[in-house]
């Protein structure tokens, strides 16, 4: 089933930079939809539509719909916080709260205003095993966020994201501080979050996203050249630049 | 060809020496930047033993004592009182008054600038701020007396309130302070990576939950030292409280009675013909060092302060 459906996105920055040209997209329930291609494709541009974190930058213009679940999220009349709710994000590098690991996790259920300490517990605790931290935070939740590493903050900040139960989850090449191990840990972790979330994933290499796809779309210079499944696109490409940016002639 | 090169290579290695050669440029700048840096040091340390110097020749007087300046309550250089609570007492009123004025406008301007403002909003504001900053505090007196005074006793009643009174005093330092505030706290607030408010963004924070809630504790620190030297700046301003505060020690915790403060007595009695080493001129030296331990114990306070919720961000 389609959670998102894009049609006919355009976005402009006021610097006067394209950064997406007709985007007409489909992205699946329940799958992780791999958007790849070199830098300044317009991959992160488009996943900050998704949750209007764009409202934040210097967008000149913006046209098209992006319906999730039927609703136009582009819509003035859209609430924006009630979407960010159901629409989770984790950046390329982690950033944590500077707050304690279960205030981190908390934090936003408190915003939407759940009080219960029973529920903000499980919510924790269930968000940092289905991000794969659990055993590694387990005895000290209430020590400062700050002082796990870079891979176990990565984690935290996707527990942090799946502890608002949101639909839909936008990775933001999450593992690119990552080491190999912690990476594993992430992709590993996603493969049973697709279960249950919609994921988007701007993975930071070509492999990822070989690896992690079950859908794939190239981006080049904001143009969506490609899009298809995964496996298929990966080994026998329909387009000329696909494959040249797939086998490493670019990029 | 290859020969060539070989031999050119090895004529070359042979030139290059590994020797240390002196480089008296860098020496000289080293030795300037040690001896500016030396320098400012050395005149604190001067500044500070004059002050220490003649404040122990004002305690070694005859009916001069150091418990009775800090215990008793009256300030008579004429009749050997030297208790230092009525100047205390009027320079705490009007910091407190002037802090309870910056502290919440600063601020508020400051959360403003960097988190509500647009840029062109910002690029307009902030200069005229600082240009705020920049009026000479005598002006500042002037306003005091001759616009703050009268519109308090219009509100509160000639009867009430003094011509001369610690709260105009207190409140046009407010206004003097609350540039400086504002944008020290501008500059903490606006050093929190934008990474931080997208991480409170994308949780579905809103605009006041992202500034009050992560903004503002992030930049907790800058904050709290901006609140210091803020309180410090109050403490040792002179121009407006001896304009507008009032001529005359006087105990009192009523903002609407002249009274008058440390620095003010400092002005008004040096301002006079002392005569050297009489008991009134080193009695201004003691109250020197009062306000230069107050001033030490406030940065000392607000060093501590900005080690101990100094935010690692990454």
């Amino acid at each position: 089933m389609n959670k998102i459906v894009i049609e006919n996105l355009s976005l402009q920055y006021t610097d006067g930079t394209e950064s997406l040209r007709g985007i007409n997209m489909d992205i699946r329930e329940h799958a992780i939809t791999a958007l790849f291609g070199p830098a300044g494709g317009g991959k992160s541009t488009l996943l900050r539509c998704l949750n209007r974190l764009n409202d934040l930058t210097d967008v000149e213009e913006i046209s098209g719909r992006i319906l999730l679940d039927g609703e136009n999220v582009l819509d003035p009349q859209t609430d924006i916080i009630a979407l960010r709710r159901k629409v989770g994000m984790v950046f390329a590098r982690p950033v944590v709260l500077p707050m304690s690991i279960y205030q981190n996790l908390t934090y936003g259920l408190e915003l939407a205003g759940e009080k219960r300490r029973s529920v903000l517990y499980e919510a924790a605790e269930r968000s940092l095993k289905l991000a794969a931290l659990w055993d590694e935070v387990k005895d000290r939740l209430d020590d400062p966020a700050i002082a796990l590493s870079g891979g176990q903050q990565q984690r935290l900040c996707l527990a942090r994201s799946l502890a608002l139960q949101p639909e839909i989850i936008l990775l933001d090449e999450p593992t690119s501080g990552l080491d190999p191990i912690s990476t594993g840990k992430v992709e590993a972790a996603l493969q049973e979050l697709k279960k249950d979330y919609t994921i988007i994933l701007v993975p930071h290499s070509v492999q990822q996203a070989a690896r992690t796809a079950d859908y794939a779309a190239f981006f080049l210079q904001g143009e969506l050249v490609e899009y298809g499944d995964g496996a298929e696109l990966f080994t026998n490409p329909k387009e000329k630049r696909t494959e040249d940016y797939v086998t490493g002639r670019f990029g | 060809m290859a020969e060539l090169t070989v031999k050119n290579l090895e004529k070359k290695a042979s030139t290059i020496s590994l020797r240390r050669k002196p480089r008296w440029g860098e020496t000289i700048i080293q030795g300037l930047l040690f001896f500016s840096g030396f320098f400012s040091i050395f005149i604190t340390l001067g500044i500070v033993y004059e002050l220490g110097k003649e404040a122990l020749l004002f305690f070694q007087m005859p009916g001069v004592d150091l418990l009775a300046t800090l215990t008793t309550t009256e300030w008579k250089p004429h009749v050997n009182k030297f208790g230092i609570w009525p100047l205390l007492t009027s320079t705490l009123m009007t910091t407190l008054i002037a802090m309870a004025i910056a502290i919440p406008l600063g601020m508020g301007v400051a959360v403003y600038l960097s988190e509500y403002a647009i840029p062109k909003v910002r690029s307009t504001l902030k200069p005229i701020l600082e240009i705020l900053a920049g009026i000479p505090t005598i002006v500042y007196g002037y306003f005091a007396l001759t616009f703050m005074t009268p519109l308090l006793r219009e509100i509160f009643g000639k009867d009430v309130v003094q011509i001369y009174n610690t709260g105009s005093a207190g409140l046009v330092m407010g206004i003097l302070i609350l540039p400086l505030i504002s944008s020290m706290t501008e500059d903490a607030l606006s050093a929190v990576p934008r990474s931080l408010r997208e991480a409170a963004y994308a949780m579905g924070a809103t605009k006041l939950e992202v500034a009050l809630q992560i903004v503002v504790p992030a930049a907790l620190s800058g904050i709290a030292a901006a609140i210091i030297v803020g309180i410090s700046r109050a403490v040792g301003e002179t121009m407006i409280v001896a304009v507008a505060a009032g001529a005359g020690p006087n105990f009192t915790f009523s903002p609407f009675i002249g009274a008058e403060t440390i620095t003010g007595h400092i002005v008004r009695i040096s301002g006079g013909d002392l005569s050297y080493d009489s008991i009134d001129y080193n009695s201004i030296f003691a109250l020197g060092l009062f306000l230069f331990i107050i001033t030490l114990v406030l940065n000392i306070i607000s060093q501590a302060i900005v080690r101990r919720f100094r935010e690692v961000y990454e």
